[in-house]
């Protein structure tokens, strides 16, 4: 096709320079000096361009990657970790897990819709480019308070968007979290994560070597959206923004390319894909070279793009959705056209394979940009930015907690809790998202961790995402951990053994030494309790700026996990399926309230310290529960977590439709701490009556405290101690107000339960 | 029995039909592009769910113009059997091979999770495995699956017993509760919600098997010349 010359206005190297443009690119004036000293010259229009979506936090973790270092990352089971599009663990029979999870934050508190689809369509793109056939997502969500129509505007278009693209694409949502509170309000936080499957021998990755092999652009065709999205992504208040830095997602098209990729990569001919995501072209194409230590030279009038006039500038920095860069092996180009021709794509040769270390770009056989990739990769700033723990504790001065004294004060508490947007059901979400096609959602969401049965083999796949940001902000070293350990403990009473993890790090703005704090705490508390179970991190990323108005977020770092299950008969779930069976608490009992969401509602504020956390007795309670599950002696269990022992037992009667009478040992003055207190490291069991001596053999030999608490049955739940009955309501009951209260804040009607899907 | 699923760019239960039709009969199944023109020597044709073409302009309104319709069409009318699940109900109908449409769910949301049916026409060659006014369990996942047609065709399907599947709960504002509807000799079937879903204990029921055991036992039958559809 001729294509007239176009003529590019862009202002000088020097005028650059002068007017400090680069600013508005988001360089501040030293790294602008860096890149200037690095590259021996003053960078022209484009490659400032360049310098500065490479050299973004978004790109770069440039305040990150110091502390990020802590992290474990290896293992026997990892197969490949942190730095490339998805990290992989071995979970036998020669299979491979791809997973990651990505934040999508500041696209989706401008435009929740598209901002959420194309959250979804970039992490799914992460998965399939690695050679992986994706199985699953799942969706890490905060808001504000749903009171505030806003919140309900953004909560609606975020959950409408997740299914838009997952539901088109054919993957099912079968987990993750939703939960409100008022620290989000201006910046909630969309964190999705998906799942793949992959032969260990068919890896792929995100490499671009072989002198001389063809680079292709296949996909959308590269138009004006998302320009700067990256920089963008970096910035403090997202709502100052304006709403065409988000892209627009097509999930027809990722499907497509999805299809053909896969089918690519059976072809063995494919060195290497990378998804053209953040800072698009420029990113995708400089970690490609970088990884295989070479270099990469692009024609840019090759480019198909969906406008005319388009300048080399922002074919560089578009983010259009649905992109990827391939690397073929040369001679093999024909292959790859005819499977892309057949799922109707477009595919372009754009550039080669260089060795010289060269990020080169030409435009109409004019060279409009050369930096060496080393620089723009490598070389990137690194920030050891300023942290100071606060005076106090932020929860430290709370009021006390209100004592519960009487059975109407009990029972109006756990209504309320029932009824917070945080604990109650989120059928409302999940019913929106297709949970159940690809026939292997064996547990969807609702239960501790989601379970996915694989034809390749017997064993099947625990899914998980966890993340506490109250914990975090009262306590960040033990939030972090916490995080982890919670992750873990939900893989562990669906039957699983946890294997990995990877991470979303949401935090407020890093140039303040407090925030600066909180993260390089919670990092630690992260890495400690990846090492105590075992479960390293292969992948993840970094949302900062998460601040508006000069008010941060709580750190929420939120945790997707892992794990493996032996087969089909080791599954366990939340719902208790019979009358008659024994309830049992293991780990040790703790009345204290300290983080719980019970203090938070009464005060107004979180509240004390986060809650109390033992990694060994963690690991030990881990290892109990997965022990009873590999034994089949466990019929149902469920982590104690938000809103405590009250809420799990209330949570394990509404699933399985069974009333439970549970009898603590001791007299109960206040009622507070033994409903609602979150302590962790607690599980509660439901075993059949035979099986009550094994399961407290199995305790003892683990070490772990057990309590016989009372029994499942009848229609009611009863909690009481040795001085009478302290709550007797009935499951109906519980079961409406738990059902209810997003749906009626959403104004929608409410949906009865009828199991699980 | 030799069974096609037809895969349309966007399908996304084209494998889960297969393996659900394999499971379910032990028969092989072939996946077919939609570019194919023939579908000689297959007895059964599966239009399975998903989105194709993206179902940006309404369901189903392009995948209806694949070279492969016109061999569905001509199945169709050969006799033999037709089974269109979700947007393969909705390529039925945008084809013209079963009366009315499918518009947006009432409550304007994509909905997920196993419905309660009423077998309502257990004469048929996809419900004979049922007892009429039987209730299973089968799930749907569809964001436009609300079924309409004007009076006098409502009117038709129900005299006539072309409603296969009523919804116990009208999960979408179907007219009539409709699921599930026949064509007009018996032979074709569309449905929303997915049979291939509910096949396996661990699924949560395994109602949808006999949507495919009774095609099978239907095609034995004729295929040694007992039974004539309608």
């Amino acid at each position: 096709m001729a294509e007239a010359q176009v003529t590019v206005w862009e202002p000088s190297a020097e005028k650059i320079r002068d007017e400090r443009i680069y600013r508005e690119m988001g360089l501040t004036d030293e790294e602008y000096e860096r890149a200037v000293q690095l590259l021996g010259r003053l960078p022209n229009y484009v490659e400032t361009g360049l310098f500065s979506v490479l050299w973004s936090e978004h790109c770069s973790y440039k305040s990150s990657r110091l502390h990020l270092r802590r992290f474990p990352t290896e293992g026997p089971q990892v197969l490949q970790g942190p730095g490339e599009n998805a990290g992989i663990v071995d979970i036998g029979d020669g299979l491979g897990v791809a997973f990651k999870m990505e934040s999508h934050n500041h696209p989706s508190a401008v435009e929740p819709y598209q901002g959420a689809a194309t959250g979804v369509g970039g992490i799914l793109r992460d998965i399939f480019t690695m050679g992986a056939r994706p199985v699953a997502f799942l969706d890490s969500l905060r808001f504000g308070d749903l009171a505030d129509p806003r919140t309900r505007w953004l909560f609606a278009g975020v959950v409408s968007g997740i299914g838009g693209y997952g539901n088109c694409v054919g993957i099912p949502t079968v987990g993750g979290e939703v939960v409100f509170d008022p620290a989000y309000q201006h910046n909630p936080l969309v964190n999705a994560m998906c799942v793949g499957i992959v032969r260990k021998d068919r890896i792929v990755r995100g490499t671009a070597s072989g002198v001389g092999n063809p680079v292709f652009v296949v996909g959308a065709k590269t138009g004006r959206d998302g320009i700067h999205g990256a920089t963008f992504a970096s910035a403090e208040d997202p709502n100052a923004k304006e709403r065409s830095a988000v892209q627009v997602g097509d999930p027809f098209l990722g499907k497509l390319l999805m299809e053909a990729t896969l089918e690519l990569i059976q072809t063995g001919a494919v060195v290497g894909v990378q998804d053209m995501g953040a800072a698009g072209l420029t990113s995708s194409s400089a970690e490609m070279a970088s990884r295989a230590g070479g270099g990469m030279e692009l024609w840019l009038d090759r480019v198909p793009v969906r406008e005319t006039g388009m300048t080399p500038y922002e074919i560089m920095l578009s983010e259009s959705q649905e992109r990827m860069l391939v690397v073929m092996e040369r001679d093999k180009a024909e292959l790859a056209f005819e499977i892309l021709h057949r799922w109707g794509l477009d595919a372009a040769e754009i550039g080669r394979v260089t060795d010289d270390g060269m990020l080169r770009l030409w435009f109409h056989g004019e060279k409009v940009a050369e930096v060496p990739v080393r620089v723009l990769v490598d070389e990137a700033p690194l920030y050891d930015r300023p942290a100071a723990a606060p005076a106090t504790l932020p929860g430290a001065d709370a009021p006390a907690p209100t004592p519960l004294t009487d059975a109407q004060q009990a029972a109006q508490a756990l209504r309320r809790v029932l009824d917070h947007p945080s604990v109650a059901s989120k059928r409302w979400v999940w019913r929106q998202y297709d949970t159940t096609v690809r026939v292997s959602t064996v547990v969807g969401p609702g239960s501790d961790a989601a379970v996915l049965r694989l034809p390749e083999t017997r064993r099947l796949l625990a899914l998980t995402t966890d993340g506490n940001g109250r914990y975090v902000y009262l306590n960040p070293r033990r939030g972090g951990q916490i995080a982890v350990a919670e992750a873990a403990r939900n893989i562990a009473c669906s039957g699983g053994r946890p294997l990995a993890i990877t991470d979303c790090l949401n935090f407020g703005n890093p140039e303040k030494p407090e925030v600066m704090h909180q993260f390089i705490e919670a990092v630690e508390g992260l890495a400690d309790a990846c090492r105590a179970l075992g479960t390293p991190v292969v992948s993840g990323n970094v949302s900062f700026y998460n601040e508006t108005g000069g008010q941060d977020i709580y750190p929420t770092p939120i945790v997707g996990m892992v794990g493996v299950i032996d087969e089909l008969e080791q599954v366990v779930t939340s719902a208790l399926p019979e009358d008659g069976l024994t309830l049992i608490h293991l780990g040790e009992p703790d009345f204290a309230l300290d983080g719980s969401l019970y203090w938070q509602l009464g005060v107004g504020r979180p509240a004390g310290d986060a809650p109390r956390l033992d990694l060994e007795a963690e690991r030990r309670l881990q290892m109990l529960l997965l022990a009873l599950a590999k034994r089949r002696l466990l019929r149902a269990a469920h982590d104690i977590s938000e809103g405590g022992l009250a809420v799990a037992i209330a949570e394990m009667c509404i699933a399985g439709g069974v009333g439970a009478r549970l009898r603590w040992p001791e007299p109960v003055a206040d009622a507070a701490g033994w409903l609602f207190s979150e302590a962790q490291s607690r599980a509660l069991v439901a075993v059949a009556d035979a099986d009550v001596p094994q399961v407290l053999d199995a305790a003892r030999a683990h070490g772990v405290p057990a309590l016989v608490l009372g029994a499942s049955g009848g229609e009611e739940l009863v909690l009481a101690d040795p001085a009478g009955t302290w709550l007797a309501l009935p499951v109906a009951e519980l079961r409406e107000v738990y059902e209810s209260a997003i749906p009626v804040r959403m104004d929608a009607p409410v949906v009865r339960e009828r199991g699980s899907v | 029995m030799r069974w096609a699923v037809i895969v349309f760019p966007g399908s996304n239960c084209d494998e889960d039909a297969r393996w659900a039709i394999e499971r379910a009969t032990g028969d092989a199944v072939d996946l077919v592009w939609h570019t194919q023109a023939s579908l000689d020597g297959y007895d059964a044709i599966v239009l399975p769910g998903g989105f194709s073409y993206g179902d940006y302009l309404r369901s189903g309104a392009i995948a209806r113009f694949s070279p492969v319709m016109q061999a569905v069409r001509r199945a169709a009318e050969a006799g033999r059997l037709v089974l269109g699940i979700c947007n393969g109900f909705q390529i039925l109908t945008e084809a013209g091979l079963l009366p009315g449409a499918l518009v947006r769910n009432d409550h304007l949301q994509f909905r997920c999770e196993l419905c309660e049916l009423e077998v309502v026409s257990a004469d048929s060659p996809f419900t004979a495995g049922y007892q009429p006014g039987e209730r299973i369990r089968i799930p749907i996942a569809h964001g436009e699956g609300r079924y309409i047609a004007d009076p006098s065709t409502l009117d038709a399907l129900e005299r006539k017993g072309r409603v296969a599947f009523r919804y116990r709960d009208n999960v979408n504002g179907s007219l009539r509760g409709i699921a599930g509807i026949l064509g007009h000799r018996g032979n074709v079937l569309g449905m929303m919600p997915h049979p291939e879903r509910a096949v396996a204990e661990w699924m949560g029921s395994v109602d949808g098997l006999r949507v495919f055991t009774s095609m099978r036992v239907w095609h034995e039958a004729r295929a040694k010349g007992g039974v004539e559809v309608g």
